[in-house]
Parts: structure tokens; C-alpha cells; sequence
């Protein structure tokens, strides 16, 4: 490849746990738009912090304009002409546009502590110009809206004079007019020769868009091709076609007819738009889309954790008003977050608080005694039934495994003995043997007459559990399946159905 | 476009509204003190008033650099007080040259600051807990270095003129507004423009706002760190020097309980506890009403305890009035 602008190859990379990449290959033209394409948690990320200099890479080499380099920090990687617009805005809103923009390299005057205003001001309104954006340099960057603040990230990237410009979902926040601004920028630059690395979940913009693809799979290369050679159906089946997880079983039929849950044009901002959607006794109710689509934000709207615009919440056929988690467990509903670390565990706790802390009014005495051999004897009872591996009751949650802790806390919701329980993400950084347990107890639950929403990544985990899914895209569901009709490909479809085509 | 200009002008008016709030604080006291008590706006309390104010101002003036990087430094008071005893070694039992013993205190506040922002930065000790440690260092170490007694400064009267001399009264007659006044005035103006004009006071104010933003932007967040807690302690070893001029000795005993004043001053003012936004001109304001409302109070006959309980509640007012403003 003589004409590569960077070449990436045989990129391996792993954190404590996973896998995040093997045999990583990226190779970059100059003036070329190059869409990054894949599933959650397929490694485009990862590829690129490596590339900028974010993670360090544990094998592989990297080749830039021919020569093999070392990107060891973020500092280098500008220097070298590589600059990134992140997934999350990195900026500082007490800052002003301009100072943004030039934070870390800011132009000294006289003294070499004593820095020039008037100069990024200046330089910052060429760069505007440049790119045709009204915006004035010396804007608080807290005082712009999500779409502007992608904006200025951008205009920081291209300060850089980058030759390497990658963007990772620069257009998840944009409305249709603010991605074609973002689209004509991207067009002068590759005019003038930048290699654009173009990371999105929006297939359809890819035609607009991009000259070329590469698709990655569970942190590996999958292929390279041609745009114009391929179909949108084409590349799905490249990014979701995985072998793992085939054959797995069908979810037994627990389901009956008894709606447990309601939610009736729940909205909240830009997060939620009209969610309605029914849940049975007995039954696994699938939410798939990819990140960004409003899944825990549905279900933190549905458990009173978050505060919603319009909705109403049914519990058994009634209305119910849920304005806080404790009303939400009042009726008889349970949220596991995915984030079990921050929300989900009390880690620096031992597992018989843990599992008596959702409920723990009843195991009080009299004056808020609490009956500690009652605590004991249902933490004991739970550590067998859910074959959580500890060595004791009082072991602390932290020194348990993340398949244990998930279980703990799965013992404090059926402590609290919600008829409704939503799992988000029940198997995020789980290992695969503790996954099938997993699996099982959430079969059993709904079994035993439990209606469970699982809001999973992972579409053979949707296609493994659910009885019926649901599928996300900003904020809204675009589509359901049954379980005998949903395939990864019909699912990602649905997941990318974006409101107003471009 | 036509929408966000004056979306900004109203955000610029509310950052400012906590100092405006508090000038306009300072004024009602003022007021007040003065219609309940004629000797209340007499010079001579006046000059009290700015004499009080000079030690808590100076130290103020450093603890708002940390505060606005989102950090925080207990140890303030009590590094002062180390100082304050480094200076008394060098003059008086060392009997070197009084430049040489003013050099002795900053350097001294400048270290403790130093260490405080390389446990931080390096060791990744949580602030709050790294400087509550420094506290009963400097205070440890100022008792054992003056062996438990005052270091007086009797035999080189010159010292004692760094705060208390007035240049300005020398200039114009019966104008004898102490030194240390115009000393607060000056470290007033020098934090101004380190903090808004220089890298250092970029980075206070960036480290604040998003650290990790900082980080991913190639700044050296560890370095500008430990520079940001260097300059707080060299503000306290200046406190320091004051304190020690001013009482004409170093008392090792003294110091705690001086942090918390600084702390309300720069709070007070406007300083966000939770970072990025800050000023100077806030924190001095702070600092005024503070020691306008203990010697408005003295001057009333109000107890001492009394006092203080007015400070507290004062300060919690303050920022829960931060907090209101910042939940729009």
C-alpha cells in the first residue's frame, strides 16, 4: 500500500478480562472519507483511541506516511497530524470557544507565561471562516447546544492542520441541517487531501458520505470494500454474522396474558420520544438498539429515576404515579442497572447487606432494630438458591467475581419480591460460563411468573432470551418483533431506522 | 445564531451575579454597622477593618486558585503558622538578614504547597485528605522548630514595618493606612492577573472545568496541578510573613481555624466549590465582609461565640445561593 496515509496492522489490544481487539487492520488513503463500521463493542473505538494515542497498543505496528511510528500519548498523535472528535464531548464549559479550541497550546506574548487572547480569537474566527460557521470565539462553550459543541470539537480537531481526522459518531447528537453543515466540511477536507476516518451507527449516511468501508466483528477485521460495491443488507450481515453464539436454545414459553406493566407515550426531552409498550406475566420482553438509543434511559424514565415530560405507567391494569425509584418499588417494580459498579451495588458492603438493602423494612424491629439473624438466614438462603460463590455471607461484594455480584444483586431485587424486573445489560463484563447461569435464573424468574425487561447489546443475547423485542432508535421504538420472526438483521435494521431520512 | 447571543449575555450577567450579590452584601453591612454604631465608620476602624482583613484576604486569594481547580487545601492556616516560625528561626535565632527570613517564609509556604500538589497529583491522594494531613504537619512542625515558644522579633524593628510601617502615611500626612494593606492590594492584583491573563491561571480555571478534557488535549494536568498547589502555599507563606510582622512574633500555636475563614472568603465571593469558575475580585470581597461583619459585630458588643455563628450561617447562605443560581 504506497499511497496509505496510515496503516494499522495486526492491532491487538486487551483490558483486564477482554479481548477488545485481535489482528486490528485499518488502512487510510488521503482524501478519502473511511466509514468504521460495526456492532457495540466491535473494537472501532478501541482501533482508534490506539491510533490517537488514548490506549497503547499490545502488539501490532502502526504506519504513517510510510514510516512506522510510536503513539505513545495524545500530544504525539497531534503532533503528528492525527486528531480525533470523540464520542463524548471533551470540552471545558467554563471555557470560551476559542480557549477550547487552543487549550494545551495556547500562543504566549512577550513573557512565556503570559498568554495571547487576541491571537486564538483571531486564529479561532479564521477557522470559523474557514469552515463557514457562525459562531463567536469568545462564546462560554456552556452556553452552546450539544449539535454547536460538536461543532467547536471539530473546528478543534481541524486547528490541528490534521491530515488524519478521525470521528467517532460525530453525527449521534446532530439534526439533519447540522449534519449536512458537518457533511460540507467534511467534503473540503478530502478535497484538500485529509484521510477521514468516519465511525458511525448510521448506515444510510454512508452513501453520502463515504468512498470506502471496513467492518469489524468482535474486536477483529472483518473486510474492506468499496461503497458503491456493496448494499446496506450486505454489510449488516458483515457486521453482525458471527458464529458464537448459533444454535443456542429457544427461550421456554412462560408468557401468559396477564399485562403486569403499561407504559402508555412516555416522553422525556430529546431522550424519549412516545414509548408505549406492554409486559406480561412470565414473560422476557428483548429491548435491543445500539448505544445512544434511549434504552436505560426508558427504563431509568420507567423506574422514576429520571424525571419525564408525558406518560402514563399501568401496574396491573391500574395507573400508577411513579416520581422516585422507592414509588417504582412501591409497585412492584425493580431496576438492575448496567453500571453495577456505580448504581447497582454497594460494593464496600458485604453480601447480606447488600442483599437486605432494598428492602430492609422488613427486617426491622421495633425503633429501626434491624433483625440481623433475619438478614442472615435470607442472605443465605439466596447465596444457595442463586449458587452465588462467596465464602461467606459477610464477604464484601467487591472481592466477588462480576457474575457474582450480578447474582447478588438479582437476590436483592427478589428480596424486595418485585413483580416486574428490568435488567440492564445483565451480562456486561460477565464471562461466558457465568453468562449461561445467568441465563438460566432470568429463564427460571419468568418461570416463576416474574415479567422481566432485558435491555441487552447483544443481539444473540436477545435472540437467545427474549419471548419478544423491542426495538430502540433515538429515543423512540421503531420496531417489535416476536420472537419467531426477529433475526440480528431485521433487529439492526429496525436499530438504525433513523426519524427523517437524509 | 440570532438565538445565542442573548442566551450568552444573560450567563455572562449570572457568573457575575455572585460578586455583584456580595458587593452588594458588603455595601447593606456597611450600612447597617454604620447607622447602629457612629463609631463604626470612623478611620481608625476602618483601618481595622482593612488590617483585619489583609491575612485571611492574602491567604483567601491562594486557596481560590485550588478551589477553582475543583480541589481544595486545608492545610492553609497551618502552613502559614510554619512559615511564620521559619521566618522567626532565620531573623531571630539565626540572626541572618530580615530579606533573607522573608524569603525563609515564602519558600517555606511555597514547599508544604509543593508537597501538597505532588501527593495529589502523583500519589492520586484526594485533596481534601492530602491537605488535612499537611494541616497537622505544618502545625507539628511549626511547635517542634519554635520548641513550643513565640519567636520574637525584638532586635530587628524593621520587620515589624513590613506590615504595620505605612508608605502610604509617609506620602501623604495623617494617611496611615498600614503596609499590610497595600500588601493584600498588590497580592491581590498579581493573583488577578495570573489568574486571567498567564497559562498557569488558564490551566486553574481548565482543570476545573474538565480535568480529564485537559488531559486528552495533551496538557500536562499532573504539572499544572502541583503548580496550581505550589502558589497556594506560596500565598500562605506570605500570609505568613504578615501575620508574623504584624504581631511582631510567630506564634506556633496560631493558625487553625484560619483556613475555614479563607475558604467562606473565596466561597463567599463566588468561588464554585465543585470548580471552573472564580474570581479574585469575588474572593477580596469575601474576604471584606468577613472581617466586616466580626468587627461590625465587636463594636455592637456581640460575643465572640456569637460571631462566629453568624459566619458559619453566613457562609452556608452563600453557598446555597451558589447552588439555586446554579440549578437555572
Amino acid at each position: 500500500m504506497d499511497n496509505a496515509l496510515v496503516l494499522m496492522e495486526g492491532i491487538e489490544k486487551s483490558f483486564p478480562g477482554v479481548q477488545a481487539l485481535s489482528q486490528g487492520y485499518l488502512e487510510l488513503r488521503p482524501g478519502e472519507v473511511h466509514a468504521l463500521l460495526g456492532e457495540n463493542g466491535a473494537g472501532k473505538s478501541t482501533l482508534v483511541k490506539i491510533l490517537t494515542g488514548i490506549y497503547q497498543k499490545d502488539a501490532g505496528r502502526i504506519v504513517y506516511k510510510g514510516q512506522e511510528v510510536e503513539i505513545p500519548n495524545p500530544r504525539t498523535a497531534q503532533d503528528l497530524g492525527i486528531s480525533i472528535v470523540h464520542q463524548e464531548l471533551n470540552l471545558m464549559p467554563h471555557l470560551t470557544i476559542a480557549q477550547n479550541i487552543f487549550i494545551g497550546r495556547e500562543p504566549r506574548k512577550g513573557l512565556r507565561f503570559v498568554l495571547d487572547e487576541q491571537e486564538i480569537n483571531a486564529k479561532t474566527q479564521q477557522l470559523f471562516d474557514m469552515m463557514h460557521l457562525k459562531l463567536a470565539p469568545r462564546t462560554k462553550v456552556a452556553d452552546l447546544t450539544v449539535a454547536k459543541q460538536q461543532m467547536v470539537e471539530i473546528a478543534k480537531a481541524l486547528s490541528f492542520n490534521s491530515q488524519v481526522l478521525i470521528m467517532d459518531e460525530p453525527t449521534a447528537a446532530l439534526t439533519d441541517t447540522e449534519i449536512q453543515d458537518l457533511f460540507r466540511i467534511i467534503r473540503q477536507l478530502r478535497a484538500k487531501g485529509v484521510g477521514i476516518v468516519h465511525i458511525s451507527h448510521r448506515l444510510e449516511e454512508l452513501r453520502q458520505i463515504a468512498d470506502r468501508a471496513t467492518i469489524m466483528r468482535d474486536g477483529r477485521y472483518i473486510n474492506t470494500v468499496q461503497i458503491q460495491d456493496v448494499t446496506i443488507p450486505q454489510i449488516i450481515s458483515m457486521m453482525v454474522g458471527r458464529t458464537i453464539y448459533e444454535a443456542t436454545p429457544e427461550a421456554p414459553e412462560t408468557a401468559d396474558q396477564n399485562v403486569v406493566l403499561e407504559v402508555r407515550n412516555l416522553s422525556r426531552g430529546r431522550v424519549l420520544k412516545d414509548i408505549s409498550f406492554q409486559l406480561r406475566r412470565g414473560e422476557i420482553l428483548g429491548v435491543a438498539g445500539l448505544v445512544g438509543a434511549g434504552r436505560t434511559e426508558m427504563a431509568r424514565a420507567v423506574f422514576g429515576a429520571d424525571p419525564i415530560d408525558s406518560g402514563e405507567t399501568y401496574v396491573a391494569g391500574k395507573k400508577v404515579s411513579i416520581k422516585s425509584p422507592s414509588d417504582a418499588v412501591q409497585h412492584g417494580i425493580g431496576y438492575l442497572s448496567e453500571d453495577r459498579k456505580r448504581y447497582g451495588a454497594a460494593l464496600g458492603l458485604d453480601v447480606e447487606a447488600n442483599i437486605a438493602l432494598s428492602a430492609f423494612n422488613k427486617f426491622l424491629k421495633y425503633l429501626g432494630w434491624v433483625d440481623r439473624p433475619k438478614t442472615r438466614s435470607t442472605a443465605q438462603h439466596f447465596v444457595e438458591a442463586l449458587a452465588i460463590k462467596t465464602p461467606s455471607v459477610r464477604q464484601k461484594v467487591k472481592n466477588l467475581s462480576g457474575g457474582n455480584q450480578q447474582k447478588v444483586i438479582i437476590g436483592k431485587w427478589l428480596t424486595a419480591d418485585t413483580d416486574v424486573l428490568i435488567f440492564d445489560e445483565p451480562t456486561r463484563g460477565i464471562d461466558v460460563g457465568a453468562k449461561s447461569e445467568i441465563y438460566k435464573l432470568l429463564n427460571d424468574l419468568a418461570q416463576q411468573g416474574k415479567a422481566i425487561i432485558m435491555i441487552s447489546s447483544e443481539l444473540p443475547e436477545i435472540l437467545r432470551m427474549s419471548h419478544r423485542v423491542i426495538v430502540m432508535c433515538e429515543g423512540r421504538i421503531t420496531g417489535e418483533l416476536p420472537i419467531t420472526a426477529a433475526t440480528q438483521e431485521k433487529i439492526m435494521h429496525y436499530a438504525t431506522q433513523r426519524e427523517a431520512y437524509i | 445564531m440570532a438565538v445565542s447571543v442573548p442566551q450568552r449575555r444573560l450567563q455572562v450577567r449570572a457568573d457575575a451575579m455572585q460578586t455583584v450579590l456580595a458587593f452588594a452584601a458588603l455595601i447593606v453591612l456597611f450600612v447597617v454597622f454604620s447607622l447602629a454604631s457612629p463609631n463604626f465608620l470612623q478611620f481608625s476602624n476602618i483601618v481595622g477593618i482593612l488590617l483585619a482583613t489583609a491575612v485571611n484576604g492574602v491567604l483567601a486569594l491562594g486557596v481560590t486558585f485550588v478551589i477553582i481547580t475543583g480541589g481544595i487545601d486545608l492545610s492553609i492556616g497551618t502552613v502559614m503558622t510554619f512559615a511564620a516560625v521559619m521566618t522567626g528561626l532565620v531573623i531571630t535565632n539565626w540572626q541572618l538578614p530580615v530579606a533573607l527570613g522573608v524569603l525563609a517564609g515564602l519558600g517555606a509556604g511555597a514547599f508544604a504547597g509543593l508537597i501538597n500538589g505532588l501527593i495529589i497529583a502523583k500519589l492520586k491522594i484526594p485533596p481534601f485528605i492530602a491537605t488535612l494531613g499537611m494541616l497537622n504537619v505544618a502545625r507539628g512542625l511549626a511547635l517542634v522548630l519554635s520548641d513550643l515558644k513565640p519567636v520574637y522579633f525584638t532586635d530587628t524593628p524593621i520587620f515589624n514595618t513590613i506590615a504595620m510601617g505605612s508608605l502610604l502615611g509617609a506620602i501623604i500626612p495623617g494617611f496611615n493606612i498600614p503596609n499590610a494593606v497595600l500588601i493584600l492590594f498588590g497580592a491581590a492584583m498579581v493573583a488577578s492577573v495570573i489568574l486571567n491573563k498567564t497559562i498557569l491561571g488558564r490551566y486553574t480555571f481548565a482543570l476545573g472545568s474538565n480535568e480529564e478534557a485537559a488531559r486528552l488535549s495533551g496538557v500536562n494536568v499532573d504539572r499544572w496541578k502541583i503548580a496550581v498547589y505550589t502558589l497556594t502555599g506560596l500565598f500562605s507563606g506570605l500570609a505568613g510573613v504578615l501575620i508574623a510582622s504584624r504581631l511582631n512574633s510567630a506564634q506556633p500555636a496560631l493558625g487553625q481555624g484560619y483556613e475555614l475563614d479563607a475558604i467562606a472568603a473565596a466561597v463567599i465571593g463566588g468561588t464554585s466549590l465543585s470548580g471552573g469558575e472564580g474570581s479574585i475580585l469575588g474572593t477580596i470581597i469575601g474576604a471584606f465582609i468577613i472581617s466586616t461583619l466580626t468587627n461590625g459585630l465587636r463594636i455592637l458588643s456581640v460575643p465572640q461565640e456569637w460571631q462566629t455563628v453568624v459566619t458559619g450561617a453566613i457562609v452556608i447562605i452563600a453557598v446555597y445561593l451558589d447552588i439555586v443560581r446554579r440549578r437555572k
